[in-house]
């Protein structure tokens, strides 16, 4: 309990993709809480990557990290620009007023 | 160690707090500063842990652009007044399913979590492992030679981003009068020059 090992941080990791995912089934307000989910379930597995770099003295796992984080950041931005395109046109991005595929 | 441990849980506890607030909050601009007390209390555990080149670019990258960017879309749409009605309302039919999902997702990472038994010859099969060099050095070390091609990789998935966002937001508005430039460079005296001998008391009819 007092010393911190793997585990620790792979069950914080676990507890964050967790929260991630419930965010996205939960969710009926807007995208843009999706989009933020979708964030934290990456910061998750940075945290796993990280965690296993640490503790098994590879660097690679960092770098895969940075990689994981280029990808996010593209992600929110195109993800951003497609939710603002589609207030312009539609008016509201509510969850439940997107059903243009009968989903 | 006993500091280790201590801030170990208070980061940890900072982070899951603030996830459960970013799904669970009524207001999209609140959802939004919590996700940065995420990022911050995270990059901190990074930093805490030994990846201090990664938590401070989590700061960087996260809390700065990132975030920053939600922040600003969340304000400029005017969705903030949206209240989170999904524990009020009509009732969704994918929540049950939804929760069964995730928590069976959580069980099974932790199910693997508990079970972890280290490898024998997991530390001698590390790519780069010098520890009297710093975590950046080492990162360098590494991501300029062997992984060059990822990295210039990421250079052009950020490109492909930045040029997909202007095209998706770029629109060209009506009645907005513009410079052309090639039209003035090849206009010439003989097409926009027009000679008129003015008759007595007529004035001249000028049409374009």
């Amino acid at each position: 309990m007092i010393e911190i090992g793997l585990g620790h941080y792979l069950s914080l990791g676990a507890i964050i993709f967790f929260l991630g995912v419930i965010g996205i089934f939960l969710n009926r307000k807007n995208i843009i809480v999706i989009l933020m989910s979708i964030e934290l379930i990456l910061l998750a597995v940075n945290i796993n990557l990280i965690s296993f770099s640490i503790f098994s003295g590879d660097i690679l796992g960092q770098i895969f990290t940075m990689l994981i984080l280029t990808v996010a950041a593209a992600e929110a931005a195109i993800g951003l620009a497609i939710i603002v395109i589609y207030y312009r046109n539609k008016g509201s991005i509510r969850v439940e007023d997107i059903h243009g595929m009968k989903g | 160690m006993l500091a280790h441990s201590i801030f170990f849980y208070f980061f940890s506890i900072i982070a899951i707090f603030s996830s459960l607030m970013v799904i669970t909050s009524r207001n999209t601009v609140n959802s939004v500063f919590f996700l940065i007390l995420d990022f911050i209390s995270v990059g901190c555990l990074f930093i805490m842990v030994g990846a201090e080149f990664l938590g401070m670019i989590i700061l960087i990258v996260y809390v700065g652009a990132v975030a920053v960017l939600f922040l600003f879309v969340v304000m400029m749409l005017n969705v903030a007044e949206q209240k989170q009605s999904w524990f009020i309302g009509k009732k969704s039919t994918h929540i049950p399913i939804g929760l069964i999902v995730s928590v069976l997702i959580l069980l099974e990472l932790l199910v693997v979590v508990g079970g972890w038994k280290y490898k024998d010859d997991l530390m001698s099969s590390s790519t780069l492992n010098l520890s009297n060099i710093s975590n950046t050095h080492q990162i360098g070390l590494v991501m300029y030679t062997d992984y060059i091609l990822f990295f210039q990789l990421a250079g052009i998935i950020l490109l492909l981003s930045m040029i997909g966002a202007i095209l998706l937001t770029f629109r060209q508005r009506k009645g907005v009068k513009k410079q052309s430039y090639l039209k003035q460079i090849s206009r010439d005296p003989s097409t926009s020059i027009e000679l008129i001998n003015v008759e007595n008391n007529k004035g001249v009819k000028i049409d374009d």
